[in-house]
């Protein structure tokens, strides 16, 4: 059985994926982990996760199949917009 | 300032504790690259690596009264001289049901052994075996999973039932009462401390065999 194992650097910080491990059940998934992640002080906490509670949503699901890029807010250029505006105020 | 040297069966105590984490550590780490799964050869190796490191500490203690260090006590000594209990040397790689039975009598009579020793006389002993206690919660975590998990399997209690004799003889008598009620089993005559079997001369030459190649060397 395959466990997901994510650790916490810092109080306050996101946990992240740390890596994954092989462990007949939670018992020996919690005891690998501590020894893998935990036990050297580098971490703060960890969640240990069997792989198969985990969903996975993955190409293609989230991929943008049409060309809609206008819904999207990178790309457009607030400081541009804002020089122009400046400039036909005549603030600039 | 008053400083008495502790008492020379006290040291003599502290000597055969650390020659017994020294062997087991040794005999241990044979599992290392062979274990049954990559996750338990890494766990079981830094087990393996933390009895050494127990014995280190434990050797430190004791070349404090006797002279000497660590490693002149560890390497340098003969076979005979070693005080480890026949239950750490028996020879189990390849036999991962006796190595886990091993391991968990061993941490189990562990347990009581540092529990007593914390509350030493010998302030220095006393402080060392709580630091030990630390990781050997550890251990014992590991000891006691394994456990729960080939409880009742054939191999292993084949194994246990084996190996207790010798189990017993890695405490001293008052203490052997205690592992029985905590193993759950009959207190039987104990393979005790004091000789070796004929394996122990090809662990030590093994063991020592690096420090002899170049004598005197700092490493």
């Amino acid at each position: 059985m395959i466990w997901e194992v994510f650790r916490q650097e810092r109080e306050g910080q996101p946990l992240q994926h740390g890596g994954s491990l092989e462990a007949p059940n939670r018992e020996f998934a919690e005891a690998y982990a501590v020894e893998f992640y935990g036990r050297r002080h580098e971490s703060v906490a960890l969640w240990v996760v069997p792989r198969e509670a985990i969903v996975e949503i993955a190409e293609p699901y989230v991929a943008d199949v049409f060309d809609r890029d206008y819904r999207r807010v990178d790309g457009y250029s607030l400081k541009v917009k804002l020089r122009e505006a400046r400039e036909r105020a005549g603030t600039a | 300032m008053n400083v008495q040297a502790p008492p020379e069966a006290v040291v003599e105590a502290v000597l055969a504790f650390a020659d017994d984490e020294l062997v087991l550590g040794w005999r241990d780490s044979e599992w290392t690259g062979v274990a049954p799964f990559l996750e338990e050869d890494v766990a079981f190796s830094s087990i393996a690596q933390g009895e050494i490191g127990h014995a280190r500490a434990l050797y430190e203690l004791a070349a404090g009264v006797l002279g000497g260090d660590a490693d002149t006590l560890a390497f340098d000594r003969e076979p005979a001289e070693y005080r480890s209990a026949p239950f750490v040397e028996l020879a189990l790689a390849g036999d991962w049901a006796g190595t886990i039975a091993r391991h968990w009598l061993y941490e189990t009579a562990d347990a009581i052994r540092v529990a007593e020793l914390m509350e030493s006389d010998w302030p220095e002993l006393a402080g060392l075996a709580a630091k030990m206690d630390r990781e050997e919660a550890y251990h014992r975590l590991h000891a006691e999973m394994w456990r729960d998990k080939l409880r009742g399997e054939e191999r292993f209690e084949a194994a246990v039932e084996q190996l207790w004799p010798y189990a017993l003889g890695v405490l001293e008598s008052p203490q052997r009462a205690r592992l029985a009620e905590l193993v759950g089993r009959e207190e039987v005559e104990a393979v005790v401390r004091g000789s070796h079997d004929d394996g122990f001369a090809a662990l030590h030459e093994e063991m020592t065999m690096v420090r002899r190649s170049v004598p005197g060397a700092s490493w």
